[in-house]
């Protein structure tokens, strides 16, 4: 009894350094955006390690997505899940069951500090290397010249979000409520969260 | 900059306050709040750092708190922009899991989800729209900066074209001609 306990709590150990490195590594590819890794976390957590269903993992990136914050807290989600689907933590928290709650937690807290500590550090490096030569001509043609590009990833973003919206009972809303929310936005101070209620409104009542 | 923070506290608030208001995405909340209601930034910085913060790897506004933090208060700042942006919407998320385990699959929550997509889509064409306005502006001129965009929209939305494969030609074609533009001006400036 005790010997399989052990056993488990090595297995958890292991489990959490896999998951730690591959974070780790994989926080040097996510340029872009935190999104743009979830393939390869699918692939990690699903295909290869078998920790998640797939159903778990795209409830982990729904729920994040309907919370409020940014979308890299989908990483703290997947951890937290994988603790709780864990074989080894069940049968290392079988005589005290609340102990599930706090090996969740430093799970989810391990995978985001896993993903944002290298792509965190080279950014803050960047940023003060840069922010002492403002006035170098190499600084100043990077952040212009890629300001038209970066500009139309953002209209791409809005553009993949829009055409993932499935089709609706009332065919055009999910179009015209985009685009009346963009003019808003363009021409108006009108508060942001009153337009977001309005979208959760118009979707809970079944229009979209 | 008019104005900037006066504490990493006043920081650390901000950043917490941008985060939970950013369902759907942050960046248009960012915008609204660090340009228009603290002036923290012009319209033309938030534009510059956020070439930054895409380009790098690393989630978007939270590379965007990094760089903002870090000019205000060094890395304590950075540090405390980052907490700002993290902290508040892990507890939720993970509260939400806690409660709700299968709360993704009601009806109710879906059409939610699916309305708030809608608006999200539509807030971050608005920044989009803001952001083109300075174009008008930019040294390379108003129609080639239109061309860059486009191009790359069609690439990244249309094609779905790895970013990689996007960034290093499109930006580097972007990043030559103002170098180019800029050494010119330097060598008539006396």
């Amino acid at each position: 009894m005790n010997g399989a306990i052990e056993g488990a709590g090595w297995a958890v150990l292991w489990q959490a350094w896999d998951m730690f490195l591959h974070f780790f590594l994989l926080s040097f590819m996510a340029v872009g955006g935190a999104m743009t890794v979830a393939p390869d976390m699918q692939r990690y957590l699903v295909a290869e390690t078998g920790w998640l269903s797939p159903g778990d993992f795209n409830n982990a990136i729904a729920l994040a997505q309907s919370a409020p914050g940014p979308n890299v807290i989908f990483i703290p989600l997947l951890g937290w899940q994988v603790a709780m689907q864990s074989t080894y933590v069940t049968t290392l928290t079988q005589t005290h069951a609340w102990m599930i709650w706090p090996i969740a937690i430093a799970s989810a807290l391990m995978v985001l500090f896993a993903i944002m500590l290298p792509s965190s550090l080279l950014t803050y490096k960047f940023a003060s290397w840069a922010n002492h030569r403002q006035e170098h001509l190499g600084i100043k043609a990077f952040k212009a010249g890629l300001t038209p590009v970066v500009i139309a990833l953002l209209a791409s973003t809005a553009w993949l979000i829009a055409s993932q919206v499935p089709e609706a009972p009332v065919a055009w809303l999910p179009a015209a409520m985009s685009v009346a929310t963009a003019i808003m936005v363009w021409r108006t101070r009108v508060h942001l969260l009153w337009l977001i209620g309005c979208g959760a409104a118009i979707g809970a009542i079944g229009w979209v | 900059m008019a104005q900037r923070p006066h504490t990493k506290a006043a920081l650390f608030w901000s950043f917490t306050r941008i985060a939970l208001q950013g369902f759907g995405g942050v960046i248009a909340i960012a915008q609204r709040e660090l340009v228009e209601t603290r002036q923290w930034l012009t319209a033309q910085e938030f534009v510059d750092d956020w070439a930054v913060s895409q380009v790098l790897p690393g989630p978007n506004v939270v590379n965007l708190s990094i760089i903002l933090g870090g000019r205000f208060f060094g890395w304590r700042g950075a540090l405390a922009a980052v907490a700002g942006m993290l902290m508040a919407p892990t507890a939720v998320v993970l509260c939400l899991a806690a409660l709700f385990a299968n709360y993704a699959d009601l009806a109710v929550t879906q059409g939610m989800m699916r309305g708030v997509a809608c608006i999200s889509a539509g807030l971050i064409a608005g920044v989009v729209l803001r952001m083109l306005n300075g174009l008008s502006t930019h040294m390379l001129g108003l129609w080639p900066c239109l061309a860059l965009f486009a191009s790359t929209f069609f690439a990244v939305a249309l094609l779905r074209l790895p970013l990689v494969w996007v960034l290093l030609p499109l930006g580097g074609v972007g990043i030559f001609f103002s170098l180019r533009i800029l050494k010119r001006e330097k060598g008539k400036a006396p």
